[in-house]
């Protein structure tokens, strides 16, 4: 597993060559992209980390979770990823502030942080893809998209808890 | 959106730090949140940038090409009413292929450019079954490399961020086909409702 990022990197860049693509060049324009991405995602990040850090030292992120475990535990889904997973069709960033909690409270490694990296991993933010694609061609009745979209975030979460049960 | 949740956090864990009396905890918090934001951000920045680099080259090789049409007959298995040959079809497979090797930035375009090829002789806002397949097609994530949750798991210390792979196939696969089949199944109950 160790080695599956230096042998992308590396079959990729040999291909590149290989395909005369002025491999250096083309890696430096795209990384300036990070840069970039970074730059974009920066306040968001910042001020989403904030309120959800505030969230947890005040109590309020425990008390929710305690709140929703009667009803996580007839699914055998963790109520400490539930918050993150309600909060991830509506705000990329908003989930990706939780996950970065979820991860720090109990280690990127334990059962909790890698099933809510497969969370967020296999998921998308739905409403900001309904609203942007459906919204370019001006269309206004969406008939069955929400319905079938939550369906499958809601089958990715429950899928991925049993992958990490089962598979790691 | 955003508003709503940013002000309501905030307001709400003020409301319950006044309940269980932690508010020296939670004014700590707030400057421990910002300085964790930027550590994460600082801890990701160059894998971020590593992983752009590759990716750029990725694209360069026309890699997304290729894959598009590895994936074709995938697709028109869920798009049987889009012929192969026409400019929607090429779209929707670069879409995806870009969605594939996780190129956000190019997936979007492409994917409006299908949108806008789907709608084109219509002027009806009410959404085809092709259009709603695709928009589903494009609110699962489908990604060969989770390059962004690695990195941050890597950046929190993680021995091994991409040990997650696997899991994340399958469940993004099953997401995806149980998404497509819900969607394909209300298609059809809405057509059987038309014709009463």
């Amino acid at each position: 597993m160790e080695l599956v990022m230096p042998c992308v990197i590396g079959g990729v860049l040999l291909y590149g060559l290989v395909k005369k693509v002025q491999v250096f060049d083309v890696f430096t324009k795209g990384a300036k992209d990070g840069v970039r991405l970074l730059y974009t995602i920066a306040p968001t990040l910042i001020g989403l980390i904030v309120s959800v850090s505030m969230l947890k030292a005040s109590g309020a992120l425990t008390l929710l979770c305690e709140w929703l475990s009667p009803f996580c535990e007839k699914l055998g889904f963790p109520s400490e990823l539930l918050p993150m997973s309600l909060l991830r069709p509506v705000s990329g960033g908003g989930s990706t502030a939780l996950l970065n909690q979820v991860l720090r409270d109990y280690g990127p490694d334990s059962f909790l942080g890698r099933c809510a990296s497969v969370i967020a991993g296999s998921t998308e933010t739905t409403f900001y893809a309904i609203t942007m694609y459906f919204g370019a061609v001006k269309i206004k009745k969406i008939r069955h998209t929400l319905v079938a979209a939550l369906v499958a975030d809601f089958v990715a979460a429950v899928v991925a808890v049993m992958t990490v049960r089962w598979l790691m | 959106m955003l508003s709503f949740i940013f002000t309501f956090m905030i307001v709400a864990s003020i409301v319950c730090a006044m309940f269980t009396g932690k508010t020296e905890e939670l004014s700590q918090s707030m400057m421990d949140g910002c300085a964790d934001a930027v550590e994460l951000l600082i801890m990701m920045s160059g894998m971020m940038c590593l992983w752009s680099g590759v990716m750029e080259v990725a694209k360069e090789c026309r890699l997304t090409e290729k894959l598009a049409k590895l994936f074709s007959p995938v697709l028109s298995l869920i798009f049987p009413d889009i012929p192969k040959s026409s400019k929607a079809f090429e779209l929707m497979s670069m879409n995806v292929s870009a969605n594939l090797l996780g190129l956000g930035n190019a997936a979007t375009p492409l994917g409006l450019q299908a949108m806008r090829e789907l709608k084109r002789d219509s002027v009806s806002d009410v959404a085809t079954d092709a259009m709603v397949n695709f928009v589903v097609m494009n609110t699962a994530s489908i990604q060969l490399l989770p390059t962004t949750i690695a990195t941050m798991r890597g950046a929190l210390g993680s021995k091994s961020p991409f040990d997650i792979i696997f899991c994340v196939w399958i469940s993004s696969v099953v997401a995806l086909f149980m998404g497509l089949l819900v969607s394909k199944f209300l298609c059809i109950v809405g057509r059987i409702k038309w014709n009463l």
